[in-house]
Formats: structure tokens, C-alpha cells, sequence
């Protein structure tokens, strides 16, 4: 059996925005359920700690089969960007696997013990596992947008290329991210004492999430003088006004809902400010899957292999997506401190 | 920067093989569990019979801990492949990639986001809703165990595929390369496999139960659905183990004249129950073998000729010991397991299985024996294939990403660091849950109101505040 759409569809370009929307619904959902990792410990006490838990748990394993789906996505349509980035972000990926291995099984292990001194081991493991992975995120993003060594085809740099300023930056400007969308979050899932602690724990985080863009948004034109012509030249300058613009715009919102008795829209701003995000750094990387070396087009996969996914990937995503939908229609509402099993 | 020099691809295959032998061990027993917990749900379902239901609510926290271990474990190799094989990766991408893509697609998502509604949906969805998202938790894994047995046959049996002047892998037909000549039997060995592990775990459990004299009736289940299991599954799993070894003969022949040690070609071959293969000398020490034999087994003839590991150039040859210890020690547990089954269908039918405190004690100490097997299996397989990553296609050093090997120790020393400390923590909550037992006279607590009632709560509480 074979079968190629190569000559009437342009497949490299439809699997490069399927990949990038599979790495950002994975962004989006587990970036939530990170962000409430990552504030975890700041919250009041015991009992609220556990509600923030309850208020993930039934989530977090689906979100992050969005990260296989990217990972994966990545091997089967863009192999050659796979085997040189990867290499290249050898110590960042591994750390963050860990990372997330180790906030993973918090979740399970928690709920299991029942002796205050092993649960406060894993509140820890959760809140450092969660921290690091999302560090690790931002600074494998941050290489991602730099571009990395190629030599004869693979990785040329050294095992420690990834280790610089501006990767550091955007490890930190995601941690705050993720913690943003895990604010919101609770904000939606509470009520009361906890309610009102995410909220102002948002407003504050929402400041450094403000600061954080500005500077890895000013700083992107430095990188490649190529994605300093993209925004500053006319008339693209104008054209792309409004992504700056909407962001701005998104900001001030939600500070306003922030400081409001609205409960859900926090969450879905949060998320618009991600995407606004997102849009932005796209337009900056495009058209390269490895920044300044290899395009879409040179690291696709034969058209016959992204053919037979492509068949997968229409008739599975939109049942995918309902479920999911499903689920979270299923658990919504607010979460409880009790224990779910 | 250190004194002696390490060996890079020794380092990534020693992480692969601890990664995914980690891995391994936790779908396996998800794939059993889900499809004993459909069962054991049904059954409460259709007889209303409490004691069902506190089984089912007392394993799935053990199948959480399980599936939570099986996913976190997992992500790691779906990334491991291009940190530490880019090459092999790079080549082999447009035949295999869209095996693990539909993998992710098909099952993940599926098992993933029922397993929200299994463990903590009770009292927000009907009974009969949460026993589809059993059903469909369940189906998930064995989609799961298609795909990626496909991709990793393949590997084994590679076909369907050419090579272009690039030096990539093409695919030539995507029927050829899912059902690759050894799929079919691989697949169904490793179902078995998971299946007769769980159900050794299982009636372990409810041996020491019945030992203990406690949760008389839950053990019953256990140890009662477990024989059955073990008596249908354990003599099925001989059968098709003998012919996915004759599949290997004929595809792979070197490897089975390994896992047998044979290494002259011989008429009438024994078959050593004993050796030490070695393979500096090319030779077996201290033989006990029992004559025709393996000849018998290969080719179903006592005169039948088995072709000699030697009669392949040196450089193919895969480590012999490895290759030849895996597979006696998955033969003789499979052969317990058969032993074990028939006694406990013996037992049954003289209504003494719930009394033999002899026979409690055998299953007790068997219940880690499906996992041994299983590893042991999995070593036989893929050390057997070895100088290969693809056999026949390209070599497993020649498969490695450009990282320095100093890289490499550091991540694999993280990684046993932290998989030694959540394999210990999990297999001690999985005791504790043991101990704690099923919780008998609760009632089915309803600890969840619907979405839309608590939201109503919510805002009265607001009002009131």
C-alpha cells in the first residue's frame, strides 16, 4: 500500500503548523498545570495545596502526551531538524525529561503517603520537578530561536553551547509564563482564600511576565538581522503592528480582570497572551525548523511517509480534541481539598 | 578530562537498554491490569457484587502508580531517539516515524485522558461511562502494544523499504513495514507476556491474602481469575513462543544458534540445558545438553540441521552468554508458569485451590516471575540482534548522535540516580497498597457532586460570603 499527496499538497508547510500547534497546546495545557508547580509551595497551607493538586490531576497526563505528540511529530515530519537539534540540546532535554519524570510521579506518590515528612518530600519533588522542566523548556526555546552550530550535515557545537545569556532569559521568561497560565488557573478552579491568593499571586507574576516579553521581544531583532528586516522594514513594520499592539492590549485586560471578580476570562487571557506570544516568535523563525540553516522544506521527510500520518493526524485530531474537550467538561467546576480516589 | 577513555556508543546503549527496561516493566503490567480491571468492572456491574468493586477500587491505585511510572518513563524514549541515536533516527525516520506517530495519535491520547475519568471520575460520570473509559484505557494499551511492537519488528525484520542515493530510508509499502515478517508473533508473545505478568502479581496478592487469612473473598477473585488466566495463557504462550522461534530461524538463524549455543553447524543438535558459552574461544564449558534435541525444537525433525554461530563471520556474531543465559531463564519461568497454571486448574477442580496453603505459598513467591521472564525476553530479542540497530541495515555504532561520551555518563548516572529512587518509592507504595488491602465496609463514598451542583455551591457559598 502507498500513497503520496506530494504533487497536489504542500506537505512540509501542513506538518510544520501541525507540529507547531501540537508544541503549543502542549505549552498551553501543560503550561498550566507546570505553573501550578511551580507555585505550589507558595500557597497558604496544607489543605490548599491539596486543592491546587486536585486541581490538575486528572489533566496533567493527557496535556503532556501533547509533548510526545511534538517530539514525535518532529522525528516523523522533520528528521533532519530532530537529529541535529536534539544532539545539540543534549543536557537540556535530558534535565527536562527528569524534571517532568520527577513532578510526574510526585502526583501518584502523594497521594499514597501518609506520613507528613514523605509528603512533604514530594510536594518538593513536584514543586523542583515542575520549576526545572520548565526551565529547561525555555532554555532549549531559547537555543531553538538563536539557531545552533551545524557542521556536515548534524550537530557541530560543543555540549555546552546551550549555556548563554539569552537562553537563561528565556528559561526564566517561561517559568513566569507557565506560573501565570497556573495562577489563572486556580483562579478559575477555587473559590475564597485560595481564589483571592492566586489572584494577586497573578497580578504580581503578570508584572515580570510584561517585563520578561519586552525584553526577549526587543532583543529577537538582534539575534538575525534577517528577523530585525522582517519587523522593522515597510510595510511590514505596519502589517505586524498589531501583534505588539494586541499584546499590550491583552495585558492591560487582564490586570483589570485580575483585580475584578472574574473568575474564568483571567485564564483565557493568559492563554490569548501565549498565543499573541507564540505568533510572535513564529513570525520571527519562519520559514526555518533549524533558525538560519534548514528550512521546512529541506528537513521534511519523504512526502509518502508524511502522507500516511497526514490520513492520521485529519481523522484523529478533531476525536482527540473532543474528548479532551469531554474531559474537561467532565471535571469542571471547582476543585475540592478531599482526596479524588 | 578523565583518565581513561569512555566508550560512547557503549554508554548509549547501556542507557537505552536501562531506560527501556525500566520502561518496559510498567506497560507490561498496565496492559494486564486495564484488561483485568474491564473485567473485574464488568463482573460488578452485571452481579452488583460489592467485593468486586473493592477490588477493582484497590488495584487501580495500583495500576495509577503503574500507568504514571509506564507514561513518564515513556516520554523519555520518545525523545531518547534523536539525543542519543540522531543518525539511526535520520535514516530510518520515513519508515518507522509513522508507525510511533500513529502510536501517539491512536492510543496515548486515548489511554491518557480515560485515565482521568477512571481514577477520579466516580459520581461524575454514570457507572456505565466509567466503565467504557475502562474498556477504552484497556484498548488503548494493546493499540499501543501494536504500534511500537510494529516499529520495533521492523527493526528486527526490516521490509517493505529501499534505499535512496541520500542514504535515507524510503518506504516502498506501508503494509510490508507494519506487518513485517516477525510482527504478528511478536505482538501476540508480548500480549501473553503482559498478561500472564499481571496475572502472577495478581494472584501473588491474593495468595498472601488467603495466607494471611484476611480479605477471604477479594483473594478468591484474585487468585481465582489469575489461574484461569495462567492455565489458559501460560501453555498458549509456549506455542506461540515456539513459533516465533522457528519465525527467528528462519530470518534470523544466528540468533537462534545463539540463544542455543551452538556454534559448529550439527545434525541432530542438543540442547543445553546448561553452558558457559565462550566467546573468545568460540565454545561452550561445561556442557549439559540432552541429545537431538534442539533439533527436535528447530526443525521438528531429530536429525534436522541447525547452522553453527561460527558459520557467520565473526563480526556479526551478537554476545553470546547474554543471548543464551536470557533465554534459559525465560524458557525455565515459562515452564514454571505452565506448571503453576495446570496445578492450580487441578486444585481448582478438586475445590482446593482456596485451601492449599502449599500452593498460596508457590504463587507468592512466583509473582515477580512474569517480569523476570518478560526482561529476560527482551534481552534474548534485542541483544540477540546485536552488532545490528536494524538488522542486516546498519550497525548499532554506527547509529549514535554526535555527543561526547562524557554527555552520556553524565545523563546516564542522572538517570539511574532517579529511576533507582522512584522504582524504589513506587514499588514500596505498591506493597503499602498491598498491605492496606481493599477497603471493605465503606460504602462507595461520592466524593464528588456533578460540575454543575458544586458550581451551584460555589456561588452560594460566594453569596453568603
Amino acid at each position: 500500500m502507498m500513497f503520496d499527496f506530494g504533487t497536489w499538497l504542500d506537505l512540509p508547510l501542513i506538518w510544520g503548523v501541525l507540529v507547531a500547534v501540537a508544541v503549543f497546546m502542549y505549552v498551553w495545557l501543560d503550561g498550566f498545570d507546570l505553573g501550578v508547580g511551580i507555585l505550589f509551595p507558595f500557597a497558604g497551607d496544607h489543605k490548599e495545596r491539596a486543592r491546587m493538586m486536585n486541581a490538575i490531576a486528572p489533566f496533567w497526563d493527557a496535556n503532556e502526551t501533547w509533548l510526545v505528540l511534538g517530539g514525535g511529530g518532529l522525528f516523523v515530519a522533520f528528521p533532519k531538524a530532530y537529529a541535529i537539534l536534539l544532539p545539540a540540546l543534549y543536557l537540556p532535554v535530558i534535565l527536562m525529561l527528569l524534571g517532568l519524570i520527577c513532578r510526574g510521579v510526585a502526583f501518584e506518590f502523594r497521594f499514597k503517603s501518609d506520613t507528613a515528612k514523605s509528603r512533604a518530600f514530594w510536594d518538593a519533588t513536584f514543586h523542583f520537578g515542575s520549576l526545572f522542566a520548565a526551565l529547561m523548556q525555555g532554555i532549549i526555546l531559547g537555543n531553538f530561536v538563536q539557531g545552533v552550530e551545524v557542521a556536515n550535515g548534524e550537530y557541530g557545537g560543543g555540549p555546552l553551547d546551550w549555556a548563554n545569556g539569552f537562553a537563561l532569559l528565556t528559561g526564566i521568561a517561561v517559568i513566569f509564563g507557565y506560573a501565570l497560565l497556573g495562577a489563572t488557573w486556580i483562579v478559575m478552579k477555587s473559590d475564597g482564600k485560595l481564589q483571592s491568593w492566586a489572584r494577586q499571586a497573578a497580578r504580581y507574576i503578570l508584572l515580570f511576565v510584561v517585563v520578561f516579553m519586552g525584553v526577549v521581544s526587543l532583543s529577537m531583532p538582534f539575534i538575525d538581522t534577517r528577523i530585525a528586516e522582517l519587523w522593522f522594514s515597510l510595510p511590514n513594520f505596519f502589517l505586524l503592528l498589531p501583534v505588539p499592539l494586541l499584546t499590550l492590549g491583552v495585558c492591560i485586560w487582564l490586570w483589570k480582570d485580575l483585580n475584578r471578580d472574574i473568575e474564568i476570562r483571567p485564564f483565557i487571557l493568559a492563554m490569548v497572551l501565549f498565543l499573541l506570544g507564540y505568533i510572535g516568535l513564529g513570525i520571527s523563525l519562519w520559514p526555518w525548523i533549524v533558525p538560519f540553516e534548514y528550512t521546512l522544506w529541506d528537513a521534511a521527510a519523504a512526502s509518502t511517509s508524511l502522507s500516511l500520518l497526514l490520513v492520521g493526524a485529519l481523522l484523529m485530531l478533531p476525536i482527540i480534541l473532543a474528548y479532551t474537550a469531554y474531559c474537561y467538561w467532565i471535571f469542571r467546576g471547582k476543585s475540592s481539598e478531599e482526596s479524588m480516589y | 578530562m578523565l583518565p581513561f577513555e569512555l566508550d560512547g556508543v557503549l554508554l548509549a546503549r547501556i542507557q537505552f537498554a536501562f531506560t527501556i527496561s525500566f520502561h518496559i516493566i510498567f506497560p507490561a503490567l498496565s496492559i494486564g491490569l486495564a484488561s483485568w480491571l474491564a473485567v473485574v468492572e464488568w463482573r460488578w456491574l452485571k452481579t452488583g457484587n460489592p467485593v468486586y468493586e473493592q477490588v477493582y477500587r484497590q488495584w487501580i491505585k495500583i495500576f495509577a502508580v503503574s500507568f504514571g511510572l509506564g507514561v513518564v518513563s515513556g516520554v523519555v524514549m520518545a525523545y531518547q531517539f534523536g539525543t542519543n541515536w540522531s543518525f539511526f533516527s535520520e535514516h530510518v525516520a520515513n519508515v518507522i516515524g509513522p508507525l510511533l506517530g500513529y502510536e501517539v495519535l491512536t492510543a496515548f491520547f486515548l489511554e491518557a485522558s480515560f485515565l482521568g475519568i477512571m481514577l477520579f471520575g466516580w459520581g461524575r460520570v454514570s457507572k456505565r461511562m466509567h466503565f467504557a473509559s475502562t474498556v477504552i484505557v484497556a484498548v488503548g494499551t494493546l493499540i499501543s502494544a501494536f504500534w511500537i511492537l510494529a516499529a520495533n519488528s521492523w527493526m528486527q525484520t526490516p521490509a517493505g523499504f529501499e534505499v535512496g542515493a541520500d542514504g535515507l530510508l524510503y518506504p516502498t509499502d506501508w503494509l510490508a513495514i507494519i506487518f513485517n515478517p516477525s510482527f504478528p508473533y511478536r505482538l501476540i508473545h508480548m500480549i501473553l507476556a503482559a498478561y500472564l505478568t499481571t496475572a502472577f502479581v495478581v494472584g501473588g496478592v491474593g495468595a498472601l491474602y488467603l495466607l494471611r487469612k484476611k480479605y477471604k473473598e477479594h483473594a478468591k477473585i484474585m487468585l481465582g481469575m489469575a489461574t484461569i488466566m495462567a492455565a489458559i495463557a501460560a501453555p498458549a504462550q509456549m506455542v506461540v513462543g515456539d513459533m516465533h522461534g522457528l519465525n527467528t530461524l528462519e530470518h534470523q538463524p544466528l540468533k537462534v544458534a545463539a540463544m542455543e549455543g551452538i556454534w559448529e553447524n550439527e545434525q541432530g543438535a542438543a540442547l543445553r540445558l546448561f553452558a558457559v558459552p565462550d566467546q573468545e574461544n568460540q565454545a561452550n564449558h561445561y556442557e549439559i545438553a540432552i541429545p537431538k534435541l534442539a533439533s527436535y525444537v528447530l526443525t521438528h525433525h531429530w536429525d534436522g540441521e541447525v547452522k553453527g554461530i561460527k558459520n557467520w563471520p565473526e563480526e556479526e556474531h551478537p554476545p553470546v552468554a547474554i543471548t543464551f543465559y536470557s533465554f534459559r531463564i525465560m524458557v525455565g519461568l515459562g515452564l514454571l508458569m505452565i506448571l503453576t497454571g495446570l496445578i492450580g486448574a487441578v486444585l481448582y477442580f478438586r475445590k482446593q485451590l482456596f485451601e492449599n496453603r502449599l500452593f498460596h505459598r508457590w504463587v507468592l513467591l512466583m509473582s515477580p516471575s512474569g517480569f523476570v521472564a518478560l526482561l529476560a525476553g527482551w534481552f534474548v530479542t534485542e541483544v540477540g540482534r546485536q552488532p545490528y540497530l536494524v538488522y542486516g541495515m546498519m550497525r548499532t555504532s554506527d547509529g549514535v548522535s554526535p555527543v561526547i561520551p562524557e554527555q552520556v555518563a553524565i545523563s546516564l548516572l542522572a538517570f539511574i540516580i532517579v529511576y533507582s529512587l522512584l522504582f524504589g518509592a513506587g514499588l514500596f507504595y505498591i506493597i503499602k497498597l498491598v498491605h492496606k488491602g481493599p477497603a471493605v465496609n465503606k460504602k462507595p463514598q461520592r466524593l464528588h457532586k456533578p460540575g454543575r451542583e458544586s458550581a451551584v455551591t460555589s456561588t452560594l457559598t460566594k453569596g453568603d460570603a
